[in-house]
C-alpha cells in the first residue's frame, strides 16, 4: 500500500501512522461499499424481478431469476404503452428545453447587457419566483390550462414547465452575458451587427458552457416532473413515462414483475443518458442548483 | 443604476444637438428590449404571476371550480385551515421532514462529499453511483420502494436474511413510523444532489491552503474545523436552502408510496392540496391552503435571506438584482 514502508527497523511512531492509515483506509471503503450498496441493490431487485413472475417473487422476494425469461420485458416494449409515453416525455422535454432556452436568453441577454429604467424591476420579479414553492400555484394553474383548453395537451406541460424553468435559467445566463467583454459588442456594431445578430452570432457560441447547464436543467425538470403531467393528463389515455409508470403500478397492482419490468425499462433512457454525459451533468447541475 | 441616469443625461444632451437620430436610435433600442424581453415576460406572466395572483383571489371564495364565483367568504377560508387538524399536520410533517433533512441529509451529503473529494482508487464510480438516482424520476423510485417496502416484501426478507430480522417494521402501514420510511426514500432520491453541490464547493477550496496548514502541522480535524468548514459556507447556506424548500413541496414519492396515509400519518401539505383542490373540488379552500403553504416558503425565504444569506458578498436572490 504505501510505498515507504521499510521492511525492518519501523520504529513505533511510523508503524502507528501507517496502521492509522491503513484503519482510515478500510473505514473508508466499508463506508462507500455500504452506501454503494443501498443505492444499488433496490436498483437491481427492480432489474432483476423483472425477469421473474409474479408468483415467484410472491414466494420468495429475494429469488434469483432465470436471466432468459425476458418475457415481462417484451410484453412492456410490445404494449405501445411504453413507446407512446416515451415519445410524449421525449417531446414535451425537447420543447421545454428549446422554449426555456430561446426566451431565458433572449432576456437574459437585455438584463445583462442593456441600460434602461426598470432593469432592477425586471430582474426581481423574475427572481420572485425563486422564493416560494412552485407547488403553491397548481391548482389556479389547473383552471388556467382547463379555460386555455389545455388539458390533456402536452403544451400544458411545456409552457407552465418553460415558465417555472425561467428564474434559475436567468439568473444562470445573465452573469455569464455580462461577462463577455463590452470591446466586443462595440466591433460587433461598428461592423454593422444588430442586437440580434450579435446575440445571435456571438453572444450564444460564446456562452456555451452556461447554456448547457441550462438545457441540462430543463432537460432532467422535465423528463423528471410528476405533479404537472398528473394534473395536465386528467384520463390515462396519455401519459410522460413517470406517469406511465405510477399508472400501470396502479392498473396492474397485482403484477409484481410487469411493473418492476415497466419501471426498470421508464429507467433506462435517464440512466443511459448519465452514463454518457455524466461530467455534464452534474456540473450542469451542480452549477445550477448553487447559482438557484 | 447611476448608470442609467448618466446615458439618459447623455442621450439628452446629445439629443438637443441633433434632432431626430438619438429619438429614432433610443425608439429603436426600446424596440430591442422589447422584443427581447416579451417572449419570457408573457411566458412568465401567463403561467407563475397568473396563477399565484389567482390563487390569491380564489381563497376569498367559496368555489368548486366550475361555476361562477359567487359565494364570498372572506377570510373564513383562513380560519378554517387553521382550524383544520389535517392541515395543521400536513404541515408539521413538511417541518418535520424539513428538519430532519438539515439536521441528518445534509452533514451526510457533506460528509460524502468529504470522503469523494480524497484520492482513492474508485471514488470516480462511487460518485457515479450514489447521483444515479436523483437522474431516475421520482415517480419510479417512489413506485419500486413501493414494492420494496411492503410486509413480508424484499426489503424485510433481505434483513431477515442478515439477521436483523428484529429490525423489521410496518414501514408503510405503521403511523409512528411512515413519515421516517418516507424519509428515508426522499434522501436516498436526494442525497445526491447536495453531495454534489458540497463536492463542488469542496473543489474550489484552494490547495495551496490545505498545504500550507499542513506544514504549519494542523492535523484532518483541524483542517476541516478550521478551512474547510468555513469556506464550504456559501454552499452550505445554498443546499441547506434548497432543501428546505424541497422539503416543503414533497410530494410524487409521498404520494405514489402511501397517499398520505395511513390515516394522514404521511400527508404533506400538497398532497392535501391537491386532495382537496382537484379531488373534492373545493378550489376556494384549496387555494388559501397553497397560499398559506405559499406564505410559508415566502417568510423562511426571507428569514434565510436576511439571517444566512447575507453573510455572503453573493448568494442572496434579491442581491442579484442591480
Amino acid at each position: 500500500m504505501t510505498p515507504n514502508v521499510k521492511p525492518l527497523g519501523i520504529d513505533g511512531r511510523e508503524s502507528r501512522r501507517i496502521l492509522s492509515r491503513l484503519a482510515s483506509r478500510v473505514l473508508l471503503y466499508s463506508a462507500m461499499f455500504l452506501l454503494a450498496a443501498i443505492v444499488i441493490l433496490p436498483l437491481l431487485y427492480c432489474v432483476v424481478s423483472g425477469f421473474r413472475s409474479t408468483g415467484d417473487i410472491a414466494a420468495s422476494p429475494l429469488g434469483w431469476p432465470d436471466l432468459t425469461r425476458i418475457v415481462n420485458y417484451q410484453t412492456v416494449l410490445g404494449s405501445g404503452l411504453f413507446w407512446s409515453a416515451f415519445a410524449m416525455s421525449t417531446f414535451i422535454a425537447l420543447v421545454t428545453v428549446c422554449i426555456t432556452l430561446v426566451t431565458a436568453s433572449l432576456v437574459a441577454y437585455v438584463l445583462a447587457r442593456m441600460e434602461f429604467r426598470g432593469r432592477a424591476a425586471l430582474f426581481t420579479l423574475f427572481t420572485l419566483g425563486l422564493l416560494f414553492p412552485s407547488a403553491v400555484m397548481i391548482l389556479p394553474l389547473y383552471l388556467l390550462l382547463n379555460s386555455l383548453g389545455l388539458l390533456n395537451n402536452p403544451w400544458g406541460i411545456i409552457l407552465p414547465q418553460a415558465a417555472f424553468q425561467l428564474p434559475v435559467s436567468i439568473i444562470i445566463l445573465r452573469p455569464y452575458f455580462r461577462s463577455i467583454p463590452a470591446e466586443i459588442e462595440d466591433a460587433a456594431t461598428l461592423d454593422g451587427c444588430t442586437h440580434l445578430s450579435f446575440f445571435w452570432r456571438i453572444l450564444i457560441p460564446m456562452s456555451r458552457p452556461a447554456i448547457s447547464t441550462v438545457a441540462i436543467l430543463a432537460t432532467v425538470v422535465s423528463w423528471n416532473a410528476y405533479l404537472l403531467p398528473l394534473i395536465v393528463f386528467t384520463s390515462t389515455a396519455q401519459a410522460t413515462l413517470p406517469l406511465a409508470v405510477r399508472n400501470y403500478s396502479t392498473q396492474y397492482s397485482q403484477d409484481t414483475a410487469m411493473v418492476l419490468a415497466f419501471a426498470t425499462l421508464a429507467m433506462v433512457p435517464a440512466l443511459i443518458l448519465y452514463l454518457v454525459g455524466e461530467r455534464q451533468i452534474v456540473a450542469g447541475l451542480g452549477a445550477g442548483a448553487v447559482k438557484g | 443604476m447611476t448608470g442609467e441616469t448618466k446615458t439618459g443625461a447623455v442621450a439628452a444632451i446629445s439629443g438637443s444637438s441633433r434632432r431626430h437620430r438619438p429619438a429614432g436610435r433610443a425608439a429603436r433600442k426600446a424596440g430591442w428590449i422589447g422584443l427581447f424581453t416579451a417572449p419570457a415576460f408573457v411566458l412568465f406572466v401567463l403561467f407563475v404571476l397568473v396563477p399565484l395572483a389567482f390563487a390569491v383571489y380564489y381563497s376569498f371564495w367559496h368555489w368548486d371550480g366550475l361555476g361562477p364565483l359567487v359565494d364570498w367568504r372572506g377570510i373564513a377560508n383562513y380560519q378554517q385551515a387553521l382550524a383544520d387538524p389535517w392541515f395543521v399536520e400536513s404541515i408539521r410533517h413538511a417541518l418535520f421532514i424539513t428538519v430532519l433533512s438539515v439536521v441528518l441529509q445534509q452533514p451526510l451529503a457533506m460528509l460524502i462529499a468529504l470522503a469523494l473529494s480524497r484520492k482513492f482508487p474508485g471514488r470516480t464510480a462511487f460518485r457515479i453511483i450514489f447521483f444515479a438516482p436523483y437522474v431516475i424520476s421520482e415517480a419510479t423510485i417512489a413506485v419500486v420502494w413501493l414494492l420494496l417496502l411492503q410486509p413480508a416484501g424484499p426489503l424485510d426478507s433481505a434483513l431477515g436474511g442478515i439477521g436483523l430480522g428484529s429490525f423489521t417494521q410496518l414501514w408503510l402501514a405503521d403511523h409512528s413510523i411512515v413519515l421516517l420510511t418516507m424519509f428515508f426514500v426522499i434522501t436516498w432520491e436526494y442525497i445526491g444532489i447536495s453531495m454534489i453541490l458540497y463536492l463542488t464547493g469542496i473543489s474550489q477550496i484552494p490547495r495551496e491552503l490545505m498545504e500550507a496548514a499542513s506544514i504549519d502541522g494542523a492535523n484532518a480535524r483541524q483542517m476541516f474545523r478550521y478551512i474547510t468548514l468555513p469556506l464550504l459556507g456559501p454552499t452550505t447556506r445554498v443546499a441547506v436552502f434548497l432543501s428546505i424548500l424541497g422539503s416543503l413541496q414533497v410530494f410524487a414519492v409521498i404520494q405514489i408510496i402511501t397517499d398520505g396515509g395511513p390515516f394522514h400519518a404521511s400527508e404533506t401539505p400538497v398532497i392535501y392540496i391537491v386532495h382537496k383542490g382537484l379531488q373534492e373540488t373545493s378550489m376556494g379552500y384549496g387555494a388559501a391552503l397553497s397560499v398559506i403553504l405559499g406564505l410559508i416558503g415566502l417568510t423562511i425565504s426571507l428569514l434565510y435571506q436576511r439571517f444566512v444569506f447575507q453573510r455572503d458578498v453573493e448568494g442572496a436572490v434579491t442581491s442579484y438584482a442591480g
